[in-house]
């Protein structure tokens, strides 16, 4: 069991909770390797996906863990739904959640979203990315695909890249690294660093180059490319030759060094074309470790047991 | 009606008085203050004893959001709340619907607080029409109709030569421009102090520096126009330095201070998001907090205000990001600063007393209430072992949005006299209509 109702963040989860994640994961990974890809574990359990923000990996990554473990869902949001006419989220949750629903997967632009709806609901609520707050199950696949690589966790060194500021990705692997024993360091341009890094107890600094040859995971953040406007950072050019990973800057990095990135890539931004697709690369696991993470954080928060293969 | 408060324990700074006495009030007027004073045939006494008795208090900037936005508060239900509050006198910001920046709105909202007749309403004017920042509002027109002071309250003036505009302008009628700093290329999207509460909740942060610098600004324009400067809702250490520098240099600047920014900070802000937290300015960090606290005790920050900002339920009961700024406070004023400064000794009567009554009338250019024979009969009767529970059903005001909400607090108004008339008794608005 865990030791929290709802995954709203990474900073309410122990070493313990996070452990149980992802061995739960690592045996539903054997699911996925099947021909027929499903357990009955939630059979018969309503799963309502609420995304007020667009978003098709992590909705869709969401869909198929819920499909591979028989239980019955609902998507919700968008353009078509209630939420962006004006009704109040107050409303729209109290109206799914007299729909006797389990459990709510909800994405949203405005951070803090997670927690009202369980102000309105007895369901289990799962953060799937609000504002620029927190992602959990983006942070909890990371760690599977780094502990996957490297058989642990604690004592790694992991730079995250790029556009701090603006990230919930940042805001919830910073976290969940240090809970598990890693060491983190941020690298971004000033306007894109974030306002209390010692919030987070680790270092900042904008110079990469300074930082990425001590690294075991050299983790490239997305630039939100809408952000140019304002001009955090001048120019697509000059972002890729300060902060951008191209072979150069790899082949300064441990042997055993790898590299992350949560997608949409900008290829030639942040992450040249043919570092995204080299061996270092683990961004193609990332998307695999998704769905196995999404599948045991819902089958652990709806009451399941750690043995979810045989369930 | 004439009333003799007896036995009172009476505190005001301007004639030196922090002693029991009695006071007899009547014809709207102080008559006399003494020690076992008779009582006059018709005039009923009022057992005080315990109580104190003080300058009627005011709080020189609140929202009544009338015209325009009723649903939240309005000038009668606003009324209430001050007079529940131990209030005699406030002054209403300008940004209603339409803005108040003609003769003709400051006059309907003395002529409402007049048919509620319960506290004097002192209406502020806008300095630019519709608080838009590009042309001066009709000043002098509110002047003639009873405007007690010149504010965009709810933005800062951005453009410096606008403000400089206003303030040469409003310097000709003695009265004072109040400012909300806030440069808005700074505080931009910015919903939450920034720094470890914006870094904590994911949200864009409203630096301390988009106050200071506009604080900064202010200042020096009023050295170049000898306009009278009042620094509204001051929020961070940095800034009030700026106004102990200013006053040291013998400038006419005042500022205020909220409740909310003394004995509230951002880590009180917790992963629920309560919105009723979210201000404008911000809360701001623990250490801002209790420089405020040290500055309001020692006298560097003039007057008390609770920027009293009504809101309804579907405004606040939404996402962080989304719901309005502010925070009501006319009820809870008085209270938490019993409970979290005189009762502790932090802070004396005669301290509050100046902060509350005395120097918000003097800031406004209001007549001074003393207490002493011939004063107006604008009071306030405290008991300061009184205990509430802060909850919605504790408001008159229309509006339940208190960041308060919860707490227990001890000290409280239980009368108020305005022109002699009892309007509080024995903490039930009395109001009696004209
Ligand atoms: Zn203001």
């Amino acid at each position: 069991m865990l030791s929290v109702k709802h995954l709203i963040d990474t900073t309410s989860l122990t070493a313990d909770d996070i452990t149980q994640i992802l061995d739960t994961a690592r045996s539903f990974s054997e699911v996925n390797k099947r021909a027929i890809k499903k357990v009955p574990a939630l059979r018969g359990r309503t799963i309502v996906n609420l995304f007020l923000e667009p978003s098709t990996r992590t909705k869709s990554s969401f869909e198929l863990a819920e499909k591979r473990l028989s239980a019955d869902s609902l998507s919700m949001g968008g353009a078509t739904s209630s939420v962006v006419k004006g009704e109040s989220l107050a409303d729209t949750i109290e109206t799914i959640d007299a729909m006797s629903v389990d459990m709510f997967i909800c994405r949203a632009k405005l951070a803090g979203t997670p927690h009202k709806i369980c102000e309105h609901t007895d369901a289990v609520v799962i953060n799937a990315g609000d504002g620029k707050h927190q992602h959990p199950t983006q942070a909890l696949l990371d760690l599977y695909t780094i502990r996957e690589n490297f058989g642990h966790l604690d004592g790694l060194k992991v730079a995250l890249v790029g556009d701090l500021s603006h990230s919930r990705v940042c805001g919830s692997l910073v976290p969940a690294l240090k809970t598990m024993g890693a060491e983190v360091t941020l690298v971004g341009p000033p306007t894109f660093q974030i306002a209390d890094p010692d919030y987070f107890g680790v270092p900042q600094t904008s110079d990469l180059d300074s930082v990425i040859a001590d690294m075991d995971v050299v983790y490239m953040l997305r630039v939100q490319l809408e952000r140019m406007e304002g001009a955090a950072i001048p120019s697509r050019r000059e972002y890729n030759r300060l902060w951008g990973l191209d072979m150069s800057r790899v082949d300064r990095m441990r042997p055993e060094a790898i590299i992350c990135h949560p997608g949409p890539m900008n290829r030639g931004m942040e992450i040249n074309a043919d570092v995204a697709d080299c061996a270092r690369s683990r961004i193609l696991a990332q998307v695999n470790a998704g769905v196995l993470v999404r599948m045991a954080a819902m089958y652990l928060l709806l009451g399941g047991e750690n043995n979810g293969v045989s369930a | 009606m004439a009333f003799l408060l007896r036995g009172a324990h009476v505190v005001d700074p301007q004639v030196a008085l922090d002693c029991v006495r009695d006071v007899l009030i009547d014809e709207g007027r102080i008559q006399a203050v003494g020690e076992d004073l008779a009582r006059p045939a018709g005039a009923e006494a009022i057992d005080a004893r315990g109580k104190y008795l003080v300058p009627g208090l005011v709080d020189m900037h609140v929202h009544f959001r009338d015209p325009g936005f009723e649903y939240k508060e309005t000038i009668e239900t606003g009324s209430r709340a001050a007079t529940h509050g131990g209030f005699t006198d406030v002054a209403t910001m300008p940004n209603t619907d339409p803005v108040s920046d003609t003769g003709a709105e400051i006059r309907y909202q003395i002529d409402r607080a007049h048919e509620a007749g319960l506290c004097h309403v002192r209406p502020i004017g806008a300095l630019t029409r519709a608080e838009k920042g590009e042309s001066l509002a009709e000043i002098g027109d509110m002047v003639v109709e009873g405007a007690a002071a010149f504010s965009d309250d709810g933005h800062g003036v951005q453009g410096a030569g606008m403000m400089r505009t206003c303030m040469e302008y409003v310097s000709q009628f003695g009265r004072v421009a109040i400012a909300h700093c806030e440069v808005e290329s700074l505080t931009a999207h910015g919903v939450i102090n920034e720094g470890r509460a914006s870094t904590r909740l994911g949200m864009f942060g409203w630096p301390a520096l988009g106050e200071e610098l506009e604080i900064y600004r202010d200042i020096e324009l009023c050295k170049l126009t000898g306009c009278p400067l009042h620094i509204a809702h001051i929020s961070t250490a940095r800034g009030l330095e700026l106004v102990r520098a200013a006053k040291a240099e013998g400038l006419p600047v005042t500022c205020e201070v909220c409740p909310h920014h003394l004995f509230l900070c951002e880590d009180d802000i917790t992963d629920t998001y309560d919105t009723n937290l979210k201000m404008n300015p911000p809360l701001r960090s623990a250490a801002d907090a209790a420089a405020l606290v040290e500055g309001l005790v020692d006298g560097s920050i003039d007057c008390l205000v609770t920027d009293h900002a009504p809101h309804a339920p579907h405004e606040k009961n939404c996402e962080w990001e989304i719901a309005f700024f502010g925070t009501i406070g006319l009820e809870t004023s008085l209270p938490l600063m019993l409970t979290n400064l005189v009762g502790p000794q932090k802070m004396s009567w005669s301290r509050l007393v100046e902060a509350m009554a005395v120097a918000p009338r003097e800031i406004l250019r209001l007549e001074p209430v003393r207490l002493e024979a011939g004063s107006a009969a604008d009071l306030t009767l405290i008991d300061p072992t009184a205990t509430i529970e802060v909850t919605p059903d504790y408001f008159e005001s229309r509006s339940k949005n208190s960041a308060f909400l919860g707490c227990t607090l001890t000290g409280v108004a239980t009368d108020v006299f305005v022109n002699g008339r009892r309007t509080l008794t024995d903490g039930v608005v009395t109001s009696q209509g004209r």
